[in-house]
């Protein structure tokens, strides 16, 4: 079981980068927790998501 | 009994009223509260007595601009540091509304100069057009309270200065215009210090002002807004969700400040 922002998603030896991409989020725009500890953009491809695991992606739009 | 009367220890007779105290007050405040003159004092009330429209002694002014905000809060504010990166609609505004609440020393940041179209949103006036908008923020922060120390940052943060923008600062206030700018920031925070974050995202347009929400999005970030209303054509930043977002940021600092780590 792998939730992703508080949801349980059916994903199996996922990649993360490939997840964040697959699911439309623009790389420059967010900001990743792994069992909440933030990653690094440059980890993102090394890291394969595991049962348990617990992943709050945050995205940007702009203005201010 | 004793009182505290602008800070200094008075004895007074039991049953005393505000309007017994020596010096033709016309403005009481007590414990954080504005109170009649016919109000019965307490022994150990803390008073904050005001002359309309006199300037008082610098000494006193400072303890006067404060006086709603109670003595608990106002002591753990003064010695506060909030970095806010970025001076424009939400930064200006936060800014003053930090200053107001007697944090004592605000880092601020931002590399523009004040332009004509940010007078829609912002918190400058057509005199700070072409100023630095540290500069422009500055005079305003100190027609508010004189006392407040301001450290002004005129910088384009990157991954490389972020460290030294930010140093000293307890709290971090991310008040961005540009969403890249606004993750690489959020981002920096969280993996190179230890200290939390009060972000922005979704303030533009017309759309209902319930929507706008503070959320506890990473363990030491909270992100105030809508999450969705974008800034773009025909979508335009205006004024009143602008500034509810700004209170939204500004009173999580608050919160934070006080030691309360929730939204």
């Amino acid at each position: 079981m792998i939730k992703i922002n508080g949801e349980v998603k059916n994903l199996d030896n996922c990649n993360l980068l490939e997840y964040i991409k697959a699911n439309g989020y623009k790389l420059e725009v967010i900001a990743v927790e792994l069992n909440g500890n933030i990653i690094k953009k440059s980890d993102f491809a090394n890291i394969t998501l595991k049962d348990g695991d617990s992943v709050e992606i945050v995205s940007f739009v702009g203005g201010g | 009994m004793q009182v505290l009367i602008n800070g200094k220890k008075v004895e007074m007779p039991k049953g005393s009223r505000m309007s017994d105290i020596k010096g033709d007050y016309d403005i009481f405040v007590r414990n954080g509260f504005g109170v009649e003159s016919s109000t019965e004092l307490f022994n150990g009330d803390n008073i904050i007595a005001v002359r309309k429209g006199e300037m008082p002694s610098k000494d006193n002014l400072t303890q006067m601009i404060f006086a709603r905000n109670g003595e608990k809060a106002t002591d753990k504010l003064k010695n506060a540091c909030v970095c806010i990166c970025g001076l424009g609609g939400l930064g200006s505004n936060i800014a003053a509304m930090l200053v107001r609440l007697g944090v004592g020393k605000l880092i601020l940041v931002d590399f523009d100069i004040v332009d004509p179209t940010n007078l829609n949103r912002q918190n400058y006036f057509v005199k700070d057009i072409g100023s630095l908008k540290t500069i422009a923020t500055e005079r305003i922060l100190k027609e508010i309270n004189p006392y407040v120390e301001l450290e002004l940052k005129n910088v384009y943060v990157n991954d490389d200065n972020v460290m030294q923008v930010i140093c000293g600062a307890d709290i971090i206030v991310e008040a961005f215009d540009n969403p890249v700018c606004k993750a690489q920031l959020v981002n920096n925070i969280l993996s190179k210090t230890d200290k939390y974050i009060v972000a922005s995202s979704g303030m533009a347009g017309y759309a209902s002002s319930n929507n706008i929400k503070t959320s506890n999005k990473l363990s030491r970030l909270f992100v105030c807004g809508d999450s969705e209303s974008e800034a773009k054509e025909n979508m335009s930043l205006m004024s009143p969700r602008v500034n509810i977002c700004a209170g939204h940021q500004a009173n999580m600092v608050l919160r934070l400040l006080l030691g309360i780590k929730e939204c």
